[in-house]
């Protein structure tokens, strides 16, 4: 582990409170996506970017922004370099991005804790167990499954069986 | 990455992504609720995505996705097969995201060049069989109409499923040891769903399941044209 340094530790709050282009109420690193900065020996920076899904279409979005912010740092010489390993998952997003999707109307994605595969059992489609999918509107437990795939590869679609309104949750991965 | 690239793995796999994203894509303006249309283009996203990874592995993506002739073309036969109605795109997905998840999963917990990249994706693929799963049993257990579709479908594709399990050079897996946990899920699946498990070869003629090898079923020409044809038209063009 290497130690950053004053200014690696200031570009990676600045690359990090880039707001995500998607979902514009969380930033990057409410997100967890960025995963580090360095700044080489002839003052060149390298940033760290972790795609949510393999085929995120805004992470190009992302490295463009990260990109703009630190040129109007000062920094001309900025390379994203786009990395999987470790994974990431949607137990990287904060809890302050939790609150804000939750706010923004967005479901958040309960905890995983788990390494592997995601074990999806062929069961029914609404989640009154214990650890629901709630409303992010009314708070009501008793929500049901509309489409495991929604408005983007991130969220799928429920509807609160409560209020009837649908809403997007972002589903763990 | 390792500096040794095993490329005939990852173009297998990565022709593989590739083509079934595009064959999905296909469905854009033609699903048959809204749901579901959002449903197949993400699944194409993510197979897109993992495929970008796969071939820049390879070589240039973009080369390789849209200069390269059928014959070049190292993907399995099953995903290249037309979308058929929905059922036969249904059935297609119950058998490839089945294999795909397994494998990834075998690759996510070694330390090959592709782990990376499995880790990632075999928590994707999980939501593709999940998918696939719902769909065969509301299908499969659903009307006479839909089940009676859905019998056809999974029989017909049924000759191309052994071509799966045929070694990958480079892949650094076995793939042949995948097939006992595919039968035993897919079986399981198709059982629930009320549906008899085909009994036929899992390989048919000469041509059937040597997609590997480069020998390709007669409508994936016609598939590359329109997929390539673009590219091909205006050489270096962007948006």
């Amino acid at each position: 582990m290497v130690t950053a340094t004053a200014l690696e530790a200031e570009l990676l709050a600045l690359a990090g409170s880039v707001p995500d282009p998607e979902l514009p109420v969380l930033t990057l690193s409410e997100l967890g996506v960025v995963r580090g900065v360095r700044v080489q020996d002839a003052g060149a920076v390298e940033v760290e970017l972790t795609p949510t899904y393999t085929g995120c279409p805004a992470i190009e979005t992302m490295a463009a922004d990260i990109r703009q912010a630190l040129r109007e740092r000062g920094v001309q010489d900025v390379t994203v370099r786009t990395v999987l390993a470790p994974a990431w998952s949607t137990d990287d997003i904060t809890d302050e991005g939790r609150r804000k999707l939750r706010e923004f109307g967005i479901a958040p994605p309960r905890t995983t804790r788990e390494t592997g595969p995601v074990a999806l059992a062929l069961g029914p489609t609404r989640t009154l167990d214990e650890d629901p999918v709630r409303c992010p509107h009314c708070g009501c437990a008793d929500t049901e499954l509309l489409s495991r795939f929604s408005s983007t590869a991130c969220k799928a679609l429920r509807r609160c069986l409560a209020c009837r309104e649908p809403f997007d949750h972002f589903k763990e991965l | 990455m390792t500096a040794t690239v095993p490329v005939t793995a990852a173009l297998a796999l990565g022709d593989d992504a590739l083509v079934l994203s595009h064959r999905l894509g296909e469905w854009m303006g033609h699903a048959p609720v809204l749901e579901e249309e959002v449903a197949l283009a993400n699944i194409a996203l993510d197979l897109l995505g993992q495929a970008r990874v796969l071939l820049s592995m390879a070589g240039d993506e973009d080369e390789l996705a849209y200069l390269r002739e059928e014959r070049a073309f190292s993907n399995l036969q099953l995903v290249e097969q037309p979308n058929g109605d929905f059922a036969h795109t249904i059935a297609r997905q119950l058998y490839f995201s089945t294999y795909q998840h397994l494998l990834y999963a075998e690759l996510a917990a070694g330390d090959g060049p592709f782990a990376a990249l499995a880790a990632k994706a075999v928590k994707e693929t999980a939501y593709h069989r999940d998918h696939a799963e719902q769909w065969t049993l509301r299908l499969g257990d659903g009307t006479d109409l839909s089940h009676q579709r859905m019998r056809t479908a999974c029989t017909a594709l049924w000759r191309f499923t052994g071509e799966m399990f045929q070694p990958v050079e480079g892949l650094g897996t076995d793939l042949g040891a995948l097939r006992t946990g595919w039968l035993e899920a897919v079986g399981a699946v198709l059982r629930r769903a009320g549906l008899p498990v085909p009994e036929g070869a899992q390989s048919g003629a000469w041509t059937a399941g040597a997609g590997r090898q480069g020998l390709h079923t007669e409508p994936f020409g016609r598939m590359l044209a329109e997929m390539q044809h673009l590219h091909r038209s205006h050489p270096g063009a962007s948006w």
